[in-house]
């Protein structure tokens, strides 16, 4: 069983592209489309690693971080934030509430890879 | 590994012009609601993340022109969100703009075309201008990153130690190494009480606690062996275990990662209870692997379905429908007594197929909100640029209709919205004079009233100027002079094909189109509009539409061994003529009186060529059709069957276009029967009765 991806972005487009990319890399890819919808998944749920973006609808990436990181079996999980500029404050805060790192949209499917297996290998 | 070069980002743009479609209609209702000032600061959040998103599903299609202004755009609304610019009217309408030239953008990507460069360019100066502090010129959109950092390896350790009870007699103090721990990098220390004693069984010289350090650090396994060399193993138990795997910090081009930051005291791992000998893993990072290797799915509030898909169970069910009714009538034989089961279970699936079938239409069924909600910017957009004063009321937004009876539905009402502040609403002074309020009103209603969509546009305006309808309709030679016409007659006039005033070719009414390329459009779905005109209290346009595309009510008539499917919205009523009504008259052609008023008799088997069928009108039947335009026309046809639902299948796409025929269904018994297009039959019965009296004169003529 491959890893397990799961990937937060209120963006259908965003999702696909993750997922499309992600799928073909051999990973499993569970989506949410915002921090409510991603944390009733992440209990029973075999994650590995969480790409979520920020600026979501009904909870937004960096409290779902922080959520993620109060759950004990999250609290190691990667988790990387999807910025849609090079943003400092987004990144700071996103730092700050645990992220793991951070991927400026667009990206490439290649960088988007080179992350995942960076922080997942 | 994926490369660029199998990587075809087109496969997802379909999902992104259609996100974007979404996005930008709710960015436009979320300005209409700041605009009025009904809005709130999640409004502000709203239209953020709308442009948000195109922008960042803009940039992954590489459509730079479109993300350069969404970033400037998207910038504005941050400090508008932030505070840092206030909303003002002004800037509302800015916002507006925005929206739209955003939207340009957006279709120019879809479409493939680039726009010229300096398209928007003053709405982005604009925009701009909100930005408080900022310079006029935006920020280049592209990623800036920062420099790379110098590739650090920041790892997370978890170390325990857990001193043999006579370690300290060794000289070495606990607190020494911990010190030095903490002096690699940042740290949490949780302390082990588990083992300390009662104060009574203490030995001072004895250690009873152990500790589990968390140790951010860019030093190695090495650095932090070398604390513990003296006591790991014979005085101390010590397991250092690397959390996670080493992250570098680093900025890469796009992306980058954290080092990480000391975890939260609460996250640490709670020492466990039991003797500390070194095995246990404590932290929850343990935990990864162990799960069940879940089920990969969405969990979304909604899913996105493909049209064609949609499209196709439509289709299947209406198969299905079809074979019901089929089955239907082959067991239509069998009565309940002989055949309890059959004769039940087919009750039971005719149930359950119109069932299905409404559960699959209401998947393309969509609130007209969508349509309703580009009308508010409309009218305010419209009345300040003609001087007037108006306001819109909407009323049942939540009234849903096929997807592609909205989408056929967007221009015609636009114009019919242009059309009633253009030419019903008056301006204020003489509103005022007339003793009206200054300020007109125009009503968009809908709801759904025996099986259709009735959509209506009113206005308490001046109502149609009949007058000059007729003497317009008579200049473009559409009536002749003289002709006595009724109200009503006189108002359908402005749908009538070349009738178009002067004004209704100004720039407010549009692009040119009369009132008739409303109606067609609005017939092309299946739909009918009338107005209804009051002098001086103002005008209403009624839109009847189907609420569905696909299928229909007819009633099925015979002519000779051919059957036809009228629609029954069209039908007016059924009669079997006297010889008193069936009438010829000359130049004409034949008529049948009804209470009155002449209605002209089209003989569907001369119209179609059809043998065999009853040509005598008082031994036929006649039904009586109103066409979209309110006229009225009779069909002879042999008998009436009944009246079905019927599956429409097209015949442009399944055949070709027949004139008189909308489209085509299939039967209980497999036959294919056609749909009457009524609009169609009665321009061809005009045609047909000419020609037939033309061919009369010529033979008198001849003789």
């Amino acid at each position: 069983m491959g890893k397990c991806v799961l990937a937060v972005d209120d963006s259908k487009t965003m999702r696909d592209m993750v997922s499309f990319t992600l799928r073909g890399a051999g990973y499993t890819v569970v989506e949410a489309d915002n921090g409510v919808n991603a944390l009733k998944v992440l209990p029973g749920q075999k994650v590995d690693v969480i790409i979520t973006d920020v600026n979501m609808p009904e909870m937004d990436g960096i409290t779902l971080v922080r959520k993620i990181r109060a759950m004990p079996q999250h609290a190691g999980t990667p988790v990387l934030i999807l910025t849609t500029e090079s943003d400092q404050s987004k990144k700071d805060e996103g730092r700050s509430a645990g992220a793991t790192g951070w991927i400026v949209k667009p990206f490439s499917p290649d960088k988007l890879l080179q992350i995942v297996a960076k922080v997942c290998p | 590994m994926s490369d660029d070069q199998s990587y075809d980002l087109s496969r997802f743009k379909a999902t992104y012009f259609e996100e974007c479609a979404e996005l930008l209609a709710t960015a436009e209702e979320t300005i209409a609601r700041l605009q009025d000032g009904t809005g709130s600061a999640d409004d502000l959040n709203a239209l953020f993340r709308c442009v948000h998103s195109i922008k960042g599903g803009g940039g992954a299609f590489a459509f730079d022109d479109l993300v350069h202004f969404a970033h400037v755009f998207e910038t504005s609304m941050d400090a508008l969100r932030s505070g840092r610019a206030e909303l003002t009217p002004h800037v509302a309408d800015i916002l507006v703009r925005g929206n739209d030239t955003l939207g340009d953008f957006v279709r120019a990507a879809q479409d493939g075309v680039t726009l010229p460069a300096d398209h928007g360019s003053e709405v982005k100066a604009h925009l701009a201008a909100i930005i408080s502090g900022e310079p006029a010129a935006p920020k280049a959109a592209a990623p800036v990153s920062a420099p790379p950092a110098a590739a650090a390896g920041f790892t997370t350790w978890t170390i325990r130690l857990a001193p043999a009870p006579g370690m300290l007699r060794t000289g070495n103090d606990p607190l020494l190494m911990i010190r030095e721990l903490s002096g690699l990098g940042e740290m949490k220390v949780a302390a082990d009480l588990s083992r300390l004693p009662a104060l009574a069984e203490m030995d001072a010289l004895n250690a009873y606690l152990a500790w589990t350090f968390t140790l951010v650090t860019d030093k190695g396994r090495n650095s932090i062996e070398e604390v513990f060399e003296f006591v790991a193993g014979d005085s101390a138990d010590v397991t250092i275990e690397q959390i996670g795997k080493t992250v570098e910090a680093e900025d890469g081009d796009g992306w980058g990662l954290f080092a990480p930051l000391p975890p939260a005291p609460e996250t640490a791992p709670a020492p466990p209870a039991a003797a500390p000998v070194a095995a246990a893993q404590p932290h929850p990072a343990a935990a990864k692997g162990g799960g069940d290797a879940g089920a990969a799915g969405i969990h979304t509030s909604s899913i996105r379905v493909d049209l064609d898909r949609v499209d196709r169970l439509v289709n299947m069910v209406g198969e299905l429908v079809i074979t019901q009714a089929m089955l239907g009538q082959q067991a239509s034989g069998f009565s309940i007594e002989s055949h309890p089961e059959l004769v039940q279970g087919l009750q039971e699936l005719s149930h359950h197929t119109r069932e299905l079938q409404e559960s699959v239409m209401a998947i393309r069924a969509q609130p007209v909100k969508a349509l309703f909600s580009r009308a508010p910017r409309l009218v305010r957009d419209l009345s300040a640029k003609l001087g007037k004063q108006a306001k819109l009321v909407m009323s049942g937004e939540t009234t849903e209709v096929d997807k592609t009876v909205i989408e056929q539905l967007s221009d015609p009402l636009t114009h019919l919205i242009r059309n009633s502040l253009d030419h019903g609403i008056e301006m204020p002074e003489e509103r005022i004079a007339n003793g009206k309020p200054a300020e007109g009103t125009i009503h968009l209603a809908a709801e759904h009233r025996s099986g259709r969509v009735i959509i209506q546009v009113s206005d308490d305006g001046k109502g149609i100027d009949r007058k000059r309808v007729l003497e317009k309709a008579v200049e473009k030679g559409l009536v002749e002079r003289g002709a006595q016409l009724t109200d009503e007659q006189i108002d359908q006039m402005i749908f009538a094909p070349g009738f178009s005033t002067a004004a209704q070719v100004s720039d407010v009414s549009g692009r040119g189109v009369g009132m008739d390329v409303v109606r067609r459009n609005i017939q092309d779905v299946g739909g009918r509009v009338v107005v209804q005109s009051t002098p001086g209290q103002g005008s209403r346009f009624i839109l009847s539409l189907p609420l569905t595309l696909a299928v229909m009510d007819g009633m099925l008539v015979a002519v000779g061994n051919q059957r036809y499917v009228l629609p029954l919205t069209n039908i007016v009523e059924s009669l079997r003529p006297t010889p008193q009504q069936a009438r010829t008259l000359v130049n004409v052609g034949d008529v049948l009186t009804l209470r009155g008023d002449y209605i002209r008799l089209i003989r569907l088997y001369d119209l179609f060529g059809i043998r065999n069928a009853i040509t005598e009108t008082t031994r036929g039947l006649v039904v009586v059709v109103e066409t979209e335009g309110g006229d009225r026309i009779g069909l002879l046809v042999d008998e009436l069957l009944g009246q079905q639902q019927v599956v429409i299948k097209s015949l442009d796409s399944n055949y070709r276009p027949v004139e008189g025929i909308s489209a085509a269904t299939i039967l209980g018994d497999g036959r294919v029967a056609l749909i009457l297009d009524v609009g169609a039959l009665r321009i061809m019965g005009e045609r047909l009765n000419r020609a037939q009296g033309e061919a009369a004169i010529g033979a008198q003529a001849a003789e």
